[in-house]
């Protein structure tokens, strides 16, 4: 490190050129990191688990047309779950205002009291019967699961005043953080529901990030909605999905032709309905990523372009050190130690500017703080970037010849 | 001169291939992000009816008060959408040039043909004055009558979308739909129309949508039918009464509101209208709390409800930061490769070139590489284009597009970025002292 003098010396005499590699140092630290961040972001949100059997299930989205009365609808509903249950593969369903990641449905304040007002949670309403745990291949972590005779009816826009619920496990500590929740009372209408099951995890249909906070705060009520649209959720055994996929339209046309069933989005494996969920987030993050690596691709070529120059209008110096007795390594040290100076001049001004431009984020686009993690994993790899990008010239000023010291230019 | 410089500018990258495949590469992949984030960021904030978008007004009344306000991010702003009594009630008053209470529905039309499928469709029911206002392009027919509003009478509008469907295109006016199984009579078929933003009811459709609008009926008679709202219903009590005709008399919001204002005085004149109606509401016990009114313009009221994806606006901002980055680069090599010609500058203002040649030269360099890089980022921009969908939703990336003044856009800031980019390189090498780099030659 005994260079660092002569170093600092001779990039006096190279103001500028340093000053715009550091400047580009700075800059791709600051962008990166906020990027990484943006991506380390979405992907967290992305895979969030929903609690359920994602494989194994297949989502009809049907409407009836001519719009049924509610008292027709049981039996409609009732003729259709029959269809589904005799397609060959399909081993259970259920009918339902909405499933997760569906990002519509209907969403209460549950709380301690009827004042809606002072309510706990916001949580998210799924229309559910006996078969939902099963279908969905929920885990019950406490209480039991619906009786076929608990299961009401409720026409769209009646008052949801369910007797009985089934909550998350997230929910029921929110609700009752000293203990069990199960036999509990909780209201998410004027009168108070009894909690008799908790299940480990079910995800709301909100991907949205304004409703993150709750995300996994869903609560099971035990009615049919007695609507013209429902979505049924259908299990279907390991293997059989694409061809239940591709017949559960006409099976259910064939038996009931007034109905629309969208040939676009009608019947979505839950596959398919994750990836459009999540595709805004995915996408962001590729886009992040894509613009990183070219940012990334474009330091190194400049500090690449830039040394080399820098080697080149050297030579005649390098050859005179060379030939008073500086062996080739002391070149390639030389060169090396001089980009990790600025590589140091410019992680310092661009950490300063990553957190800058995070904090600046946050107050224009609800983004959240950076950890400095990130910052710490981008100066090491722009300072190992810079150090990879320095290597070739560095290698190629190692090797001028002494003899060098004694031609002119 | 120019002539000159251009061929020794071409020389010169010709000499160093390398850097200048380096600089162009740069140039033309910050361009290119740029351009391609630009044109999202174009589409997602234009303005969807610019010729009368400062004339049309969306009133919020403050019909929750307290009850509504303290949430997170809360900033005093009243709902962003009407309740069936004050929409009503606003209709009734009638204090606009144009108005209309709009909600969203969702139902089903039967087609007349045996064996066909029935189709749903997406839509609004609206007054007749929705279709004046928003300037909607009729193909065949017109709008339905303020005496049809009144009547209820059972009449449609209908895209040109579903008028192909079931009448294969054909002027279908006076002809009868299905629609939820009551019988409409077609009074108007329109042009194939799709603003985007859906900037007649942002509260429901959060501005961009990939969903039709296939069909019009008159508001009170979709009320009249229970035909219920497909869109957004937000509540701060319970409706007192199940079902639709509960949600009329509750304080849900579930529609929208818009009314053309023509010029200032009337603009005035309808916020002092509202505010009046509000201080009436409160002295009949209704509202417990002062008015609290808005009536936004389009643009204004587009920016308040943050219509513009934040993805887009933190794209653009991360591609502009490449950009930058990229003409820092450039910026950096462009002064190695100046100055690694100092002994030709010294030649040439020992000759007697003054520095505002040596000045032109350069620039003309620097512009060249500019050009090339913008004709690259021009390439890359295309092919940006076609895969945005690929990484945006569906709604917002296709309504990205390469048209003429993207194209000249995108070399002019090649051009003038690289030129600036140029400038201090530029004006060091034109410092180059001759007689220095004639004595170490």
């Amino acid at each position: 490190m005994m260079q660092i003098r002569p170093i600092l010396a001779a990039l006096r005499h190279h103001k500028a050129g340093t000053l715009l590699i550091a400047l580009q140092i700075a800059l791709t630290l600051a962008i990166v990191c906020n990027a990484l961040f943006i991506i380390h972001q979405r992907l967290t949100h992305l895979s969030q688990p929903t609690g359920i059997d994602e494989d194994s299930l297949l989502i009809v989205q049907n409407q009836w047309a001519g719009r049924p009365a509610p008292a027709e609808v049981p039996s409609l509903l009732a003729a259709d779950l029959d269809t589904l249950r005799k397609i060959p593969g399909v081993t259970n369903a259920y009918p339902s205002n909405t499933f997760p990641l569906s990002n519509g449905g209907i969403a209460y304040g549950i709380g301690h009291s009827p004042d809606k007002l002072k309510f706990t949670s916001d949580t998210a309403i799924y229309f559910t019967d006996e078969n939902t745990l099963p279908t969905l291949g929920l885990k019950l972590v406490a209480g039991r699961n619906f009786r076929a005779d608990e299961i009401g009816e409720a026409a769209g826009l009646d008052k949801i005043a369910p007797a009985v619920i089934i909550i998350t496990h997230e929910l029921a500590d929110r609700l009752f953080p000293d203990g069990s929740a199960v036999g509990k009372m909780a209201y998410i209408s004027n009168q108070p529901s009894i909690i008799i099951g908790v299940v480990e995890r079910l995800q709301t249909p909100y991907v949205d990030s304004a409703m993150a906070q709750w995300s996994a705060c869903s609560t099971l009520v035990p009615f049919r909605h007695l609507v013209d649209s429902t979505a049924y959720v259908v299990r279907v055994q390991p293997g059989q999905m694409a061809d239940v996929a591709s017949h559960v339209r006409a099976a259910l046309y064939a038996a009931n032709r007034m109905r629309v069933i969208s040939a676009k989005d009608g019947v979505q494996t839950f596959a398919q309905v994750r990836a459009t969920a999540y595709a805004s987030d995915r996408g962001m993050a590729i886009l992040m990523g894509a613009i990183s690596v070219v940012l990334l691709a474009i330091t190194a070529a400049g500090i690449v372009g830039l040394t080399s120059f820098w080697v080149g209008q050297r030579r005649k110096q390098i050859g005179v050190r060379r030939a008073l007795g500086a062996t080739q390594h002391d070149i390639l040290s030389y060169f090396l130690t001089e980009n990790l100076l600025i590589g140091f001049a410019g992680v310092v001004i661009g950490g300063v500017l990553a957190l800058g431009l995070n904090l600046w984020l946050m107050n224009q686009f609800e983004v959240e703080r950076l950890e400095p993690g990130y910052v710490i994993a981008g100066v090491i790899a722009l300072l190992l970037l810079g150090q990879g990008a320095v290597l070739a010239p560095a290698l190629r000023a190692s090797h001028v010849p002494p003899v060098e010291a004694t031609r002119s230019v | 001169m120019l002539g000159y410089y251009v061929d020794l500018a071409v020389r010169s990258l010709k000499r160093s291939p390398g850097l200048t495949v380096l600089m162009i590469l740069a140039i033309g992949f910050g361009v290119a992000a740029s351009m391609t984030t630009y044109s999202v960021f174009r589409a997602v904030s234009g303005d969807p009816i610019p010729w009368k978008s400062s004339q049309l007004f969306v009133p919020q009344i403050d019909m929750w008060g307290p009850k509504g306000h303290g949430g997170d991010g809360d900033n005093g702003d009243p709902p962003d959408a009407m309740d069936y009594t004050d929409a009503l009630a606003l209709m009734h008053d009638h204090r606009a040039k144009y108005q209309s209470a709009m909600y969203m529905i969702s139902p089903s039309l039967v087609p007349s043909q045996a064996g066909k499928h029935p189709i749903n469709v997406g839509g609004h029911a609206v007054y007749s004055e929705f279709f004046p206002m928003t300037d909607a392009p009729f193909q065949y027919g017109n709008g339905w009558t303020a005496a049809d509003d009144e009547q209820r009478a059972a009449v449609a509008v209908i895209s040109d979308k579903i008028n192909q469907k079931l009448f294969a295109g054909a002027n279908s006016v006076g002809k009868t739909i299905d629609v939820d199984g009551k019988d409409y009579r077609v009074v108007g078929v329109l042009k194939a129309w799709n603003p985007q933003p859906r900037f007649y009811d942002v509260s429901n459709t959060g501005g961009f949508t990939t969903n039709d609008e296939d069909l019009f009926i008159p508001f009170l008679r979709a009320i009249d039918v229970d035909m219920a709202n497909s869109g957004n219903t937000n509540c701060v009590d319970i409706p007192a009464q199940s079902g639709f005709k509960g949600l009329q008399q509750s304080s849900c919001i579930w529609m929208s509101y818009m009314v053309q204002l023509d010029d200032a005085p009337s603009v005035e004149a309808y916020k002092s209208y509202l505010d009046g109606y509000a201080r009436e509401q409160q002295h009949a016990g209704r509202f417990s709390w002062a008015p609290n009114n808005r009536l936004r313009n389009l643009p204004k009221w587009l920016d308040a409800e943050h219509v513009v994806p934040t993805d887009t606006e933190i794209s653009l901002l991360v591609a502009i930061g490449l950009l930058v980055v990229c003409l820092v680069n450039t910026a950096g090599l462009l002064l190695a490769k100046f100055l690694r010609r100092s002994g030709e500058i010294g030649v040439r203002r020992a000759l007697g070139a003054p520095r505002t040649a040596i000045y032109a030269q350069f620039l003309v360099e620097a512009a060249i590489v500019g050009f090339s890089g913008g004709l690259l980022g021009l390439l890359l921009t295309g092919v940006g284009i076609h895969s945005v969908s690929w990484v945006l939703p569906k709604d917002i990336a296709s309504l990205a597009r390469l048209d003429i003044p993207l194209l000249l856009l995108t070399l002019v800031v090649a051009v003038v970025a690289t030129v600036l980019a140029g400038i201090y390189p530029t004006f060091r090498a034109s410092r180059v002292q001759p007689a220095w780099q004639l004595k170490s030659n």
